[in-house]
């Protein structure tokens, strides 16, 4: 059997439970697939997950899990699984879930595989793909050792509208756990904001965003004056918002916002798995490095090898000619 | 506060694979290598932490002998010695995350350090799984991908990154692991004096023996295959340019 562990906060599910539950879906081909979704008063997410072709829905609930902890949720799984036995295991790759696996794998010491884009079944087994070499390389992977194996899907690798919903809802059984408080170390408190985002790009049509091919912080200037003449946002990846040359809330990627302009400008991005899935649902891409084997050049529509601050210039004057 | 930090070496990040091959493993005598990005961010944290709280600041690697040199580097850069399980079989994409956690282990155990950092994943596997690993191996609560730590009475308090602008303190009781995000701070260099003095610290030389079973297995290394068609364009800048905001006005029509 094949399980999705569906992510919440606050009783909502995350957006990615349903890209991991579409790969699981997909990966299966017909095997049955079953989902568990586990906190303190989530009977309401349990119900959406139902929704999905899914066996069942495992729904485990504890005070203890009201928030969420790396000690809670591996006891609580690893008493799940001792129950349902699945063999794998699919979760979406969110900051969460990059807490708990691996202690969860290393209690089980079972195999772990990452940041998954693709799944392939052959003759020889089961295998998935994942970027290595920050997404220059592409890894073929394969688990050794007994189930369960746990898989964890790259936000935006599958479409969250490609789940199969089943004829009629699933069952959602409630599934026990044993838990004390004492056992979790961690003593969380309230998820919060840094500062009110002033700057919304994800309702900007165009972008212009810089990345260490920048180089200094001078040159944001350059990148600003072609943003002005695109009537496009200025954003950057993120070692530009580490640095303190842009303000965090210009950050897009990961850790930063999600954005789908019309136009997106890549200055000096090379294309970090980190960065490309908060941009890669733009509609058109341009990409300008001076290294041809960046992997922003992967998800480009138009590409310019060399010097941006020959070209950027160069650009700025054709804009203001057209 | 008696301090570990976990150093990988990587290939540098300007630097295009090759790919063996075999297909299972990249081309390293081709390779130069650094520190892992997100290490040096925690070796920076745990310089701070022993500026203001005392203590000591051990440098771990687990990788074949090139590996040395990140923690010369770190001793460069002030930590007090070095430990390194060195391993002809921790390549670069062959370390499996178990049984480098599992080395690791084996050398560390016994110091009974108060806090063990790392960064939050390597630029070359990207697993983000050692750390972690290394914490419940070692029986150590753990916080991943922390912006800011703080001592508190007992124990720490830290500032772990959510997603999209989100973010959470959290206690922990020490001892305790921490894996740290790039940007947490301003890294200093190593001075002239430093890498003098580094000469002179120790490195602690350990040799695992077998290497535990890997848990993942590499069947393959490719180049990603392209998703979209891409429209290279070429010729002198000024051409480039004019031919691309052409294309973005008359066939992609994003301006205006």
């Amino acid at each position: 059997m094949m399980l999705v562990i569906a992510e919440q906060r606050s009783g909502r599910l995350h957006r990615a439970s349903w890209e991991a539950l579409a790969a699981a879906q997909e990966f299966a081909a017909g095997q049955p697939v079953e989902a568990l979704v586990l906190g303190s008063g989530v009977a309401q997410a349990a119900a959406e997950l139902s929704q999905a072709a899914v066996g069942a829905v495992h729904l485990v609930e504890h005070p203890a899990l009201q928030s969420y902890t790396p000690d809670g949720y591996v006891l609580a799984l690893q008493q799940a699984f001792g129950t349902l036995r699945p063999e794998q295991v699919f979760l979406p790759h969110t900051y969460q879930t990059r807490d708990f696996a691996p202690k969860l794998a290393a209690r089980l010491d079972r195999a772990l595989i990452t940041d998954c884009v693709a799944a392939k079944r052959s003759d020889a087994g089961a295998s998935f793909f994942r970027p290595v070499y920050q997404g220059k390389l592409v890894a073929e992977v394969a688990a050794e050792g007994e189930f369960p194996h746990l898989v964890t899907i790259q936000i935006g690798a599958f479409r969250s509208d490609k789940v199969a919903r089943g004829p009629a809802a699933a069952e959602v059984k409630p599934l026990a756990v044993q838990l004390d408080g004492s056992q979790i170390r961690e003593r969380p408190e309230e998820p919060f904001q840094e500062a009110k985002q002033a700057v919304d790009l994800s309702q900007a049509e165009r972008i212009v965003a810089v990345g260490r091919g920048i180089k200094a912080q001078e040159h944001i200037a350059l990148a600003e004056q072609l943003a002005g003449a695109l009537g496009a946002q200025l954003a950057a990846s993120r070692p530009i918002c580490d640095s303190g040359w842009l303000p965090m809330e210009r950050q897009v990627g990961s850790s930063g916002q999600t954005v789908a302009p019309k136009l997106y400008v890549a200055l000096g991005i090379s294309g970090a798995i980190q960065h490309v899935v908060g941009m890669k649902g733009a509609r058109t891409i341009v990409a300008i490095n001076k290294d041809a084997d960046a992997p922003i050049f992967e998800i480009a529509d138009y590409g310019i090898v060399g010097d941006l601050f020959e070209i950027v210039p160069a650009m700025i004057s054709a804009l203001e000619k057209s | 506060m008696k301090i570990a930090v976990c150093i990988k070496q990587v290939p540098v990040r300007e630097w295009q694979p090759a790919v063996e091959e075999t297909r299972r493993a990249i081309r390293e005598r081709d390779a130069s290598f650094e520190m892992n990005e997100p290490d040096a961010y925690a070796l920076e944290e745990a310089l701070r932490l022993r500026e203001q709280h005392s203590g000591e600041v051990v440098v771990c690697t687990a990788g074949p002998a090139r590996a040395s040199q990140v923690l010369r580097e770190a001793l460069a850069r002030g930590a007090d010695r070095g430990i390194h399980v060195e391993h002809d079989g921790l390549t670069s994409i062959g370390a499996d995350s178990f049984a480098v956690a599992a080395v690791l282990v084996d050398a560390i155990r016994d110091e009974r350090f108060d806090l063990v950092l790392t960064g939050l994943q390597s630029d070359d596997q990207g697993a983000a799984q050692t750390g972690v690993i290394l914490a419940e191996r070692l029986g150590l609560p753990h916080a991943t991908i922390v912006m800011e730590v703080q001592v508190a009475a007992g124990g720490l308090r830290v500032k772990r990154e959510l997603e999209g602008g989100w973010f959470q303190w959290v206690e922990l009781p020490l001892p305790a692991l921490v894996t740290i995000q790039s940007g947490i701070n301003q890294l200093r260099y190593a001075t002239l004096k430093g890498i003098m003095a580094a000469k002179k610290k120790e490195i602690r030389k350990v040799s695992p023996g077998a290497l535990p079973a890997a848990h993942v297995r590499v069947v393959s290394l490719d180049v990603p295959r392209k998703t979209k068609q891409t429209q290279m364009i070429a010729g002198p800048a000024s051409e480039a340019a004019k031919v691309l905001v052409d294309k973005l006005k008359n066939d992609a029509r994003v301006l205006g």
